[in-house]
């Protein structure tokens, strides 16, 4: 962006910040009975006016398991990509994973590195959105600075503009080398059984490996922002593992051969409150080790460990719910796969006390670890003779019955499930999504923070803003829960008194 | 003079367009300076009685990407509707329907169960199922209802114009933006997209046949695809024909057939009909046995012809739905 595009761009930003903040000030509303489709929580309060229980709930359902029925199996990646355009490429990935199950088949070598290409590349630019557009401007910014400067412009207020410039530049960049294999960047067509569509030119190399060497330099500096900003701000770390966001759940997290991080393959690897593993499982198994719970007030299943069976929403060693994303992938590893990030694992975890940690808003470090970690992966794969060889796909051959696909999104374990007659058309389809599997934890968080911010009967008015905190370190999609909302979280919380009546509704887009 | 005032909302949809919005935030700065972001989700709090204390028509234009499936939308829809100048559906889902769409062929019932009884992962021995209130120790929590058939946003309010694609392009938005800007807007209920259809700009347009006599279709998964050659030409369905122009062939361009995101061109009543057409025409088979051939390679003809386009259809959806 050149000078007067950033001013044009401050302005606007300031001026929509100006009116979030005006309208901010005023948070208590009428009672409405709207939900927009939204996430909504609803909290009650007991005689003494302290919290007697809150209900996150997402008031949504698009049904993609049932439409997909009688849809060719090769149309799921990007039918199922549809779920959500913050992830599409997760979706499209799994998807794709759970054809060449289906069909039993593997992809070529190459194929399978353009897909880990693609796959690593949307890695680090969803979490570069999450770190400094979405989550992390709370700390970097600061959580007690006035929402209108939490947002990217408050970040390249404290990181200056070169380096905002930066951020925008290279999202931009790694967009369009999924866009070069994808077709699109939001809902990419690259996926098929056994490869992928395109091959990598040697001509439309180099410009790749030129991003690639700044995608690990960008991972790093990102790193080095959170160390200067968030680290050595001591509130901002006694906050992290302050009791109000710290959870003593499983994990779960894919793995490779060494029990190292893995987004694209692996096996499922779940520890337990202790870090004690508690079992190992590949995607295949997936319905020995995991199940959903349906609760009466949301749209949104509860995903939980079944051989523990459904324990409710409670925390420490009787818990069967469990976490998954960034910090869940790192509990549940034993390390990470690529030198840089390895060192940024140690650093973490010696840090915060030796594993598993619990702090929910650790999240927004093992992000910027893990964004060091795709990085290299790029790295490795743009540096591999094989990327540009044009044997990118095989044709399945075989007949098929069942293909169950697996992936770490960005926001965590993402399950593909298909069952189809012997044409490839799909009888049966079921999908567990991310914030499925942290939906038990995310409901904790909520209480907890409603519990820490209601005290007899006075609502403290940074609520919405701890709450928010609370989810936001999940990055949480309720469009992928439901496969219906957007992939961000507005809320709408109703306060209850003893007898029931609506008493107070607090709404955030 | 103050500025016009543009809004952008949401209702079923993925996020997608949202996404194409961000991105192509350094793109249209020229365009965000000279209008008044009145309300996005996204980006601004927002509360549903600011937009109804707005004087009606005070909106120049809202953009609303997403179908329509429950009745929170349908009331957004109205009300944005009256206080917008100009109502523009963004993308697949608000013009044609888009993918949720396909749902259509489905009962809520249908939907319901497996989600929370019938799915492999589920374990529900009680068969609960989301309540619309929940008695809970006293407490009441509440849900809103789903609809019973996905609508495209035109099939609820009028609206002015559409910007095609799941998810539209960048360049489609900044010049709809421009046209707005400068008054030269075509006439009412124009798609803001070239009038051809997406073979014009393919690049594999001049391997396109002129005569062709199909006697079997491949699907993607079944057949190593050419770089250059048109799908058609290789056996492979692609809508193309029989959808509008616009995207700049990216799916081709990613080697993929066109699946039809932009829907027809505004001389085509019914997308999935125009692709019938088109094909049946070309078609070599004559027996009922080689008839049969040629069908195999299109094993769902509704999700293959109607993939964005259901509730637009002259179809709509299953004949036994309502169409609320």
């Amino acid at each position: 962006m050149d000078n007067v595009a950033q001013q044009l761009f401050n302005a606007g930003n300031l001026r929509a910040n100006a009116a979030y903040a005006a309208s901010k000030r005023n948070i208590t509303i009428d009672p409405i009975t709207r939900l927009e489709g939204h996430g909504k929580i609803d909290i009650y309060l007991d005689d003494k006016g302290d919290v007697e229980r809150a209900y996150l709930q997402v008031p949504e359902l698009r049904g993609f398991e049932v439409f997909c029925r009688g849809r060719p199996a090769e149309d799921m990646p990007q039918i199922t990509s549809r779920i959500c355009g913050v992830c599409p490429t997760a979706h499209h990935m799994a998807s794709t994973k759970a054809l060449d199950a289906l069909y039993q088949i593997e992809p070529t070598s190459p194929g399978r590195k353009i897909r880990e290409l693609v796959y690593h590349t949307f890695m680090l630019e969803d979490h570069a959105l999450h770190v400094f557009i979405l989550g992390g401007p709370d700390f970097i910014v600061g959580p007690e600075a006035p929402p209108a400067e939490r947002n990217i412009l408050g970040v390249i207020g404290k990181v200056g503009i070169e380096a905002g410039k930066k951020v925008i530049a290279t999202r931009r960049r790694l967009r369009e080398l999924i866009a070069y294999f994808g077709g699109k960047v939001v809902h990419p067509v690259l996926g098929l059984p056994g490869g992928v569509s395109k091959p990598l030119s040697a001509a439309d190399l180099p410009k790749f490996r030129e991003l690639a060497k700044d995608g690990v330099e960008f991972a790093q500096w990102t790193l080095d922002v959170f160390r200067t900003i968030v680290l050595k701000n001591p509130d901002y770390v006694k906050m992290i593992t302050s009791d109000a966001y710290t959870h003593r759940t499983c994990y779960m997290g894919m793995v490779d051969e060494q029990n190292q991080v893995n987004f694209y393959d692996g096996r499922l690897r779940v520890v337990d409150c202790d870090g004690r593993e508690v079992c190992e499982f590949t995607a295949a198994e997936y319905r020995d080790y995991i199940a959903e719970h349906v609760e009466p007030w949301s749209y949104m299943k509860f995903t939980y460990l079944k051989q523990r069976g459904w324990n409710g929403f409670v925390e420490g060693p009787e818990t069967s719910i469990y976490s998954v994303a960034p910090l869940a992938r790192l509990n549940a590893a034993d390390g990470m796969a690529t030198p840089l990030a390895q060192a940024a694992y140690e650093e973490f975890f010696k840090v915060l006390g030796g594993k598993p940690v619990h702090h929910t808003l650790a999240n927004h470090w093992a992000r910027v670890i893990e964004m060091i970690y795709a990085a290299e992966r790029i790295e490795q794969l743009v540096n591999d003779p094989e990327i540009t060889s044009p044997e990118v796909r095989r044709i399945p051959t075989a007949v098929p019955k069942v293909g169950i696909g697996v992936v770490e999104a960005p926001r965590g374990t993402l399950f593909h499930h298909y069952e189809t007659d012997e044409r490839g058309v799909i009888k049966m389809a079921n999908m567990i999504v991310a914030t499925g599997n942290n939906a038990g934890r995310i409901a904790m968080s909520v209480e907890r923070a409603a519990k820490g911010m209601i005290k007899g009967g006075h609502v403290t008015e940074g609520l919405l803003n701890k709450v928010e905190m609370a989810f936001r370190a999940y990055d949480p999609c309720l469009g992928c829960a439901t496969h219906t909302l957007p992939g961000h979280l507005p809320l709408n919380v109703g306060i209850y008194d003893r007898d029931h009546r609506l008493i107070r509704q607090l709404v955030q887009e | 003079m103050s500025k016009p005032k543009v809004a952008f909302y949401w209702c079923a949809s993925c996020g997608g367009c949202e996404e194409t919005v961000v991105d192509l935030a350094e793109d249209i700065l020229g365009v965000v300076e000279k209008v008044d972001i009145v309300l996005w989700p996204v980006a601004m709090d927002f509360k549903y009685k600011d937009v109804e204390a707005m004087a009606d028509g005070s909106i120049t234009a809202t953009l609303l990407n997403g179908a329509i499936r429950s009745s929170e939308q349908e009331e957004m829809a109205v009300l944005l509707r009256r206080k917008s100048q100009y109502l523009i559906a963004y993308g697949s889902c608000a013009h044609l329907g888009g993918i949720p769409a396909l749902a259509n062929q489905f009962e809520r019932e249908e939907i319901l169960r497996f989600n929370y009884e019938d799915a492999p992962s589920v374990i529900n021995e009680a068969k609960t199922r989301p309540q619309l209130v929940t008695e809970i120790d006293g407490h009441r929590p509440h849900l809103p209802e789903l609809r019973h058939v996905v609508r495209s946003l035109d099939q609820v309010v009028d609206v002015d114009f559409y910007i095609p694609g799941c998810p539209p392009t960048p360049n489609l938005t900044k010049a709809a933006f421009n046209a707005l800007l400068s008054g030269q807007l075509p006439p009412k209920g124009s798609v803001l997209a070239p009038d051809t259809a997406l073979c014009d700009e393919c690049p594999r347009k001049a391997t396109k046949p002129v005569d062709v006599a199909f006697s079997e279709f491949k699907r993607p998964h079944q057949k190593l695809l050419e770089p250059e050659q048109c799908f058609l030409a290789q056996g492979v369905v692609c809508m193309g024909p029989a959808t509008r122009s616009g995207c700049a062939a990216q799916c081709t361009c990613g080697n993929m057939p066109c699946t039809g995101c932009f829907g027809p061109t505004s001389r085509v009543r019914d997308q999935g009909a125009k692709i019938l057409s088109s094909l049946c025409a070309n078609i070599g088979a004559k027996t009922e046995a080689e008839i049969n051939t040629v069908l195999q390679g299109i094993p769902d003809p509704v999700g293959t012809f109607y993939r964005y386009g259901m509730a637009k259809s002259l179809l709509r959806r299953r004949v036994d739905l309502t169409t609320t």
